[in-house]
């Protein structure tokens, strides 16, 4: 549609320009000129959003490679020193990794649009066929993206992943040497792993220029799905569809803020903050959300080639919707039957997803199989079946007939299938979580933190309690060791002075060395550094301990988390739920008992704990009442110890806390305010129009 | 197509289009300053920077080393009488870059020289006890410092500079 243009800037440099590259021509002809049906509903700002969100995965990602160091060794830790010294640090990381996840919210959003208004019909196939491939090379590049800070579910989600090509018959085992470029993923996978996922998306930018060509080309379809005929029939792209975009994408924004300023870890996995340890599985391997549906068609099937092609076709399935479904009308507004199949299929999908993160028993496997079915009946049954025997009701005749026909009921549908949407989402998000319920074992009480909620601080006394209570106590067998001396007088942190830090640190005795003689000697700490280890490596901690090394505390509270189940996760998207890890932390310190239970059997050298998955743990009973000494006239109860310590740990797993819930009340006025204008101005470049 | 209305509100339409216009000129301004900000020193690398302290006991005299801090090489140098008198028997107005031998070392401290070893061309790292003036002379394109760290001959602008520092105790000095 969008022809020669016979635009002509007036300035004479630009003509000058003009004459040889007629770019502006371009841009003008495709986004100003433009012409856009005039009945697009919101649905058709997705288009805008995914740009939008492009543009942002990658900028920030191509800031986070700048701090970020791909080495087996070195990539967990450098996400860390990113998150905690680099300026704005994680805010950055929280926008790329949410980002994903917003990003595939978008894609998901915009490609069931395109199902349900038959986007993909002639003449649209091969744009169709490029958002495939956009979506392919999405996947890929969010599962390396997922790899990179190299955490369990890094490390597991790789293996699991790249182990899929080994079932190719013959050249499989080869073909997954190759993938990790050593006997296992490591090292050269990492390294691999970063340099694919720092290319594909510039892949997927090229990709998305074709698409956006191919869709100016055939022009965009819409809710009617018949194809504009005269002018009355168009209104022109800008101002009409660039505002309206842009309103689109600024509401988009508040959800994404929710994520990024209050739950930044909400759509993430609590394993992720557990370095990637080649010796240890995590009991359940999950996904990332986005991935749940097809991971479960994986694990439906009993046969694992099988497996492998059954994942895979699902998604490749996509690429022959244009012929499979082959009925003239367009949009399933006009077509009754394939509207009702179409909410079967997205509740299907959404079920799949929600399988997809459970664990592969019982009846979780029988209804895998169901859904799986029903996802390719869709398909390869319903959709050809129905372009034969459905009668479409009667589509207008143009679609300024179809602007004047609805007055008035135009919202309802866009707002039950918001619902609908918005549910789906909380749905899947919360399956990754009730995966990661504990089995067999009690769940915590919750606790009234301090730090909760959208305006919640961290409690300076507890704080300092709670530093007290590592240092007398927990420090003896575990580390801390991503927490400075320094941090300790840093804003949001137990507030004390810079003095009262470097005094700490003096008392502690750190190795440094080698001095011009070549030994390593000891001096008393400085700010610089870090909390010593209590052991010199993990095989010492593990000789120590009976075996089992205790885990350095840096992170424990975002490391460890419990299954909330349905319908929590979904209340706590609302409620700002994020103290999994504190409740747990807190409820283990509390769950000693001297007797287990009648029944329990506890083997030698562990302890029993109600809330400890198993409950036999190895770490005896930590705390005693009276046991450290507070100056301020707190109790010296376990309790307290309990509380204070988790309240210390909280901060030295989220030090920037406080600065990201006071900058996130900042962006959401803002956001409020922008969002409100921009509807207004959008009403009034619009009044015209309708 | 929009200009058939305009006319109603023209001053309200403005203003709306004007404060959208500029709160998103604003937003976006704003949400450009983590991307920039987070390229300056993090944390850690400021922590690291912390002042240090260096014995100078084991340097004899007409001996020098070489320390880092902030990543810089400093030059500590013992100097000899010779060197110092050198310095100090120039004429400061003809040198390019005027500054006396006394403003350049601690008084009652004479025989230590306490420069930034970074040629003051373009970076380089000039060589101790080299050069036509018992100093400095950089590799690089020829700049040649004297006993007392001051430019006498060579593309370099200025003299090496002195970091901050003190001497906690007769033998023993904290730079930063
Ligand atoms: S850098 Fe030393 S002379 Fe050019």
């Amino acid at each position: 549609m969008s022809g020669p243009s016979d635009y002509q800037p007036s300035n004479p440099a630009l003509q000058w320009i003009e004459r040889r590259l007629p770019i502006l021509g371009l841009m003008h002809s495709s986004f100003v000129v433009y012409p856009t049906p005039r009945n697009l509903n919101y649905w058709w700002t997705f288009g805008a959003i995914l740009s939008f969100m492009l543009g942002i995965q990658i900028l920030t990602g191509v800031i986070l490679a700048m701090h970020y160091t791909p080495h087996a060794d070195l990539a967990f830790k450098s996400v860390e020193l990113l998150v905690r010294d680099v300026n704005y640090g994680w805010l950055l990381r929280n926008m790329h990794a949410v980002g994903a996840s917003m990003f595939f919210v978008a894609v998901y959003v915009h490609m069931l649009r395109g199902l349900y208004y038959g986007s993909y019909k002639e003449p649209r196939e091969v744009l169709w066929i490029l958002g495939v491939i956009i979506y392919l090379l999405m996947m890929a590049t969010g599962f390396m993206g997922y790899v990179l800070p190299w955490g369990q579910m890094s490390f597991w989600g790789a293996t699991v992943i790249t182990n899929l090509f080994s079932a190719i018959p013959y050249v499989g085992e080869s073909i997954v040497t190759l993938l990790w470029g050593g006997y296992s993923v490591g090292n050269p996978t990492l390294n691999r792993f970063f340099s694919l996922h720092y290319l594909l998306p510039f892949l997927i930018a090229g990709v998305v220029v074709l698409h956006v060509w191919a869709l100016h080309v055939s022009g965009q379809n819409n809710p009617d799905g018949v194809e504009p005929k005269t002018e009355k029939d168009t209104v022109p792209f800008t101002p009409h569809a660039t505002i309206k975009d842009m309103f689109g994408v600024s509401c988009f924004m508040l959800l994404y803020a929710w994520f990024i300023f209050y739950m930044p870890n909400y759509l993430g996995d609590a394993d992720n903050y557990i370095p990637a340890n080649p010796g240890v599985t995590p009991p359940h391997i999950v996904p990332e959300w986005y991935y749940l549906p097809f991971y479960a068609i994986l694990r439906s099937i009993p046969n694992k080639l099988a497996g492998v092609i059954g994942m895979f076709s699902a998604i490749i399935i996509l690429c022959f919707l244009p012929w499979l479904d082959a009925a003239k009308t367009k949009s399933s507004k006009y077509r009754p039957l394939a509207k009702q199949f179409f909410w079967i299929f997205v509740a299907v999908c959404i079920l799949l997803g929600y399988l997809g993160a459970q664990p592969p028993e019982g009846i979780y496997v029988i209804a895998g199989r169901v859904l799986t079915f029903c996802y390719f009946a869709y398909f390869l049954i319903v959709l050809p079946l129905l372009s034969r025997i459905e009668k479409p009701r009667p589509v207008p005749n143009s679609i300024s007939d179809a602007v004047l026909a609805k007055t008035g009921s135009r919202s309802t549908p866009m707002v039950s299938s918001a619902i609908v949407l918005a549910l789906a989402g909380a749905l899947f998000a919360g399956s990754a979580d009730s995966a990661r319920a504990s089995e067999g074992s009690d769940k915590p009480p919750g606790n009234k933190w301090s730090f909760a909620g959208p305006f919640g601080k961290y409690d300076r006394g507890a704080l300092q309690r709670g530093l007290k209570v590592y240092k007398e106590v927990c420090a003896n067998c575990h580390g801390l060791s991503y927490v400075a001396f320094r941090n300790l007088a840093e804003a949001g942190g137990p507030g004390y002075s810079v003095a009262q830090a470097a005094a700490f640190a003096s008392d502690y005795k750190v190795k440094d060395g080698p001095n011009d003689a070549g030994d390593m000697f000891e001096r008393a700490g400085r700010p610089a550094d870090y909390f010593p280890s209590p052991f010199p490596n993990e095989q010492a901690a593990r000789a120590a301990n009976g075996g089992a090394a205790p885990p350095d505390l840096s992170l424990i509270t975002k490391a460890r988390s419990y299954g909330r189940g349905f319908p929590m996760f979904i209340v706590d998207f609302f409620t700002q739920y994020q103290e999994q890890g504190p409740d747990y932390v807190s409820a283990l310190l509390q769950g000693f008992e001297d007797k287990a239970p009648e029944g329990v059997t506890i083997p030698e050298g562990s302890y029993y704990n109600k809330y400890f998955p198993g409950h036999a743990i190895k770490m005896p009973k930590p705390l005693s009442d009276g046991q450290v000494t507070y100056d301020d006239g707190s109790p010296t109860t376990i309790a307290q110890y309990s509380k204070d310590v988790t309240t210390f740990l909280m901060w030295t797993a989220e030090p920037h806390m406080e600065a990201r819930k006071r900058l996130g009340f900042q962006v959401f006025i803002f956001l409020i305010i922008f969002a409100g204008l921009m509807y207004f101005t959008k009403k009034k470049v619009w009044a015209d129009s309708h | 197509m929009t200009t058939a209305s305009s006319a109603d509100h023209p001053t309200r339409r403005d203003f709306l289009f004007v404060a959208t216009g500029a709160a998103a000129a604003v937003g976006g301004a704003a949400a450009l300053w983590p991307f920039i900000s987070q390229m300056n020193p993090d944390a850690s690398t400021i922590a690291a920077g912390a002042p240090i302290e260096v014995d100078l006991s084991p340097v004899a005299e007409g001996q020098d080393i070489k320390v880092f801090w902030r990543g810089k090489p400093i030059y500590i140098s013992h100097r000899t009488k010779k060197q110092i008198d050198e310095a100090r028997a120039v004429n400061v107005a003809s040198l390019p870059d005027p500054q006396s031998d006394e403003a350049r070392v601690k008084s009652g401290h004479e025989q230590w020289l306490v420069v930034i070893g970074i040629c003051t061309h373009l970076g380089c790292i000039p060589i101790a006890h080299e050069g036509n003036y018992d100093g400095f002379f950089c590799p690089c394109h020829g700049s040649q410092y004297d006993s007392s760290g001051r430019i006498r001959q060579g593309p370099a602008p200025a003299n090496l500079p002195v970091p901050p520092y003190q001497f906690v105790s007769d033998t023993k000095i904290q730079i930063g």
